[in-house]
């Protein structure tokens, strides 16, 4: 196991060094300590390494990752996992705005809740929530699942595209060509499959699932209001 | 019969035949009128200035003989490998999914003949633009359709798109016609929907979020890329400002002539300012910063000739972009089409409904029959020729003017011929000594 100590080494060093790893590198245990809130901390890896981040992070951890496993033990600032292609990335406490923003693949994973436009403009990711979400999340989500265990705040799925969005408890207002539509079996054995990928033992049929009405793909004044 | 003297009949200058017309076609459809390009109306512009030349103070250079050079670096500021390019021209941000795979490849193509880059727009890099680019921007912008880290890492430099000229505060628009399978694809959104892209970033704010962001893509592309930020002419001195704070290496100021893909009339002709206007303020925002030079001001907007490129270098750009100028060098709204144009209601240079996928030129379509009538290997020869004519062009003036490098012309090489061209400019009234805005007749 590598360790790298945030309060000796600098950001660039940290950074190079997980970017440098092959993917058949035998080096796949990395802790590091003390990241006391910093900045793109693990950003743009690519390989199947693990890295335990052991404190919070400040914005954009885990940006743009590809393959990794990233655990921060606390809690994480906003855009954490921003633009993910795929890996994994958990985060133990809560996170701030815009985590899983623009997400292409992987899975991200937030123990706590998360901020306001959790999953903005998802374009692939899997998102699971343990707690509540902040408002305008999911907001042109384009594709992905956002898995929400507790509740969710005002604008839900805002001019969403084909995203799946999955809440157990309330939703305080959906957003624009936002509805709630039926949950098929289909829909109960993926959300089964987030549910056990995210450790969360929380039952499928106690969700609700919402998406895009479709209304607003292509421009009619009718719904000029809707706007 | 009656011989008096009848009334000639007389539009009205505010309700003019356009006017009354597009009245009609908002009370017929509901909707505003979507078109690409620039500003159409006439704004205080480069023509409104004239070069001095040289004289009894100052000497010129020699015509072919001496030398004078346009050679630029971008990137000086942070990045480990700043962009040399070898002519202050550079072609801007166009879409794949807006252009035609072959128009892409054709931009690229002459831009590499000319010494100079390309870049991507809103849709992610194709790799035959990256192929055919030796020097590839890639764009990152609110929608980051295709964005991905293995692109961020094969461009040159990467290119952060807060605003657009044609729309400042405005998001992009592709409709539906042109969401192809591949478009789609590339955009991770269903074919044929219309797809309009985020006005701003979906994951910073303001410009302390924005420093943060920097740092990230500086961090996973190794701090090897040059970062310009691309700002619409809103408010350039603080736009400008605000970008070097947040670490830009380069600034790309773009002015309400710049074209768009698509987008409302009203916003095209109604939001932003001239090019003339933007360029003193935003590098007078460097000056005060003393980042003038270090960090590097790219203009566009309106671009057309070598005339064009030498004021606004003179006016303290490092190097201009162009866009529409680009496309028209291609073979767009080229009257070899006329008889289409007409068909489609319009005219050979009036055409700008580039959103509707039906250009007879096949630069703004998709449509594979189209497509087919651009050359990517002519149309390639013929961008550079035009970007070899505006240097030579620039060239002529700074030699005029006694420069041995473009960039040494300066404002006080210049005059205006108009109140409001000297005041936008920053240069005296032409026959005086008159700057409006700063005293003195």
């Amino acid at each position: 196991m590598q360790t790298i100590d945030m309060a000796t080494t600098p950001l660039r060093e940290l950074n190079a060094a997980l970017q440098a790893q092959a993917q058949q590198t035998n080096q796949t245990q990395w802790v590091i300590e003390n990241p006391k809130g910093a900045h793109a901390v693990a950003v743009g890896l690519d390989a199947p390494i693990e890295v335990t981040v052991r404190g919070s992070t400040g914005y954009y951890c885990a940006g743009m990752n590809k393959q990794a496993t990233i655990n921060v033990t606390g809690s994480a600032g906003p855009g954490v996992a921003e633009n993910m292609m795929s890996g994994t990335v958990v985060i133990e406490g809560d996170a701030s705005q815009y985590a899983g923003a623009t997400g292409h693949g992987g899975l991200l994973v937030i123990k706590g809740n998360a901020s306001s436009r959790c999953g903005i403009s998802m374009k692939g990711i899997d998102i699971v929530v343990h707690g509540n979400v902040g408002h305008m999340s999911a907001f042109m989500a384009q594709s992905g699942n956002l898995v929400v265990c507790g509740d969710a705040g005002d604008a839900l799925g805002d001019s969403l595209y084909e995203a799946r969005l999955f809440v157990r408890g309330s939703v305080k207002s959906l957003g624009a060509d936002c509805i709630e539509k039926e949950m098929r079996p289909e829909h109960i054995e993926i959300l089964k499959d987030l549910l056990a990928r995210g450790g969360c033992d929380a039952k499928p049929e106690e969700f609700k699932r919402y998406g895009s009405a479709r209304k607003l793909y292509n421009f009619h004044v009718d719904h000029a209001g809707a706007y | 019969m009656d011989k008096t003297p009848q009334t000639k009949p007389r539009d009205s200058w505010t309700f003019s035949p356009e006017i009354n017309a597009e009245i009609r076609r908002a009370a017929e459809t509901g909707i505003y009128d979507i078109r690409g390009g620039g500003a159409k109306r006439r704004v205080p512009h480069f023509d409104d200035l004239l070069f001095l030349g040289a004289s009894i103070s100052r000497y010129p250079l020699e015509g072919y003989r001496e030398k004078c050079d346009t050679s630029v670096t971008l990137g000086t500021r942070f990045a480990k490998k700043p962009i040399e390019l070898k002519i202050p021209v550079t072609i801007a941000g166009m879409s794949f999914g807006a252009l035609s795979g072959p128009a892409k490849e054709a931009l690229g193509r002459g831009a590499t003949m000319a010494g100079t880059s390309t870049t991507t727009g809103d849709g992610g890099m194709t790799n035959e633009e990256r192929g055919h680019s030796e020097k590839l921007i890639y764009q990152y912008l609110p929608s980051r359709y295709g964005m991905n880290p293995d692109d961020l890492r094969r461009a040159d430099a990467i290119e952060i798109v807060v605003g657009q000229g044609a729309k400042p505060g405005g998001g992009g628009m592709l409709l539906g016609q042109k969401i192809t399978e591949r478009v789609a694809n590339m955009r991770n959104l269903p074919v044929g929907i219309d797809q309009r892209s985020a006005c701003r970033h979906p994951d910073w704010t303001g410009p302390d979020d924005l420093e943060i962001k920097i740092l990230e893509i500086r961090e996973i592309t190794n701090w090897e890329k040059p970062i310009y930020i691309k700002i619409g002419g809103a408010r350039p001195y603080y736009d400008t400002a605000l970008a070097v704070k947040a670490g830009a290496d380069v600034v790309v100021l773009d002015g309400m002539q710049g074209g768009t893909a698509a987008t409302q009339d009203v916003f095209i002709e109604h939001v932003g300012q001239p090019t003339l206007a933007c360029i003193r303020p935003a590098v007078k925002a460097l000056q005060d910063l003393g980042m003038h030079r270090k960090v590097q001001l790219i203009v566009s907007g309106g671009i057309r000739t070598g005339a064009d490129v030498a004021k606004a270098l003179a006016l303290g750009a490092d190097a201009v972009a162009i866009g529409t100028a680009a496309l028209v060098a291609l073979g767009e709204n080229d009257p070899k089409w006329a008889a289409e144009y007409t068909k489609l209601g319009t005219t050979a240079d009036a055409y700008d409904d580039w959103h509707e996928g039906k250009d007879p030129a096949g630069i703004t379509t998709q449509d594979p029959e189209l497509m087919k009538r651009l050359d990517p290997i002519e149309a390639a020869r013929k961008l550079r020729n035009y970007l070899a004519v505006l240097t030579l062009e620039c060239q002529t003036i700074a030699r005029a003017c006694g420069k041995s490098h473009v960039h040494n012309l300066e404002p006080e090489d210049l005059c205006a011929l108009t109140i409001e061209a000297a005041a936008m400019a920053g240069v005296p009234l032409s026959g005086t000594n008159w700057i409006p805005g700063q005293g003195g007749f």
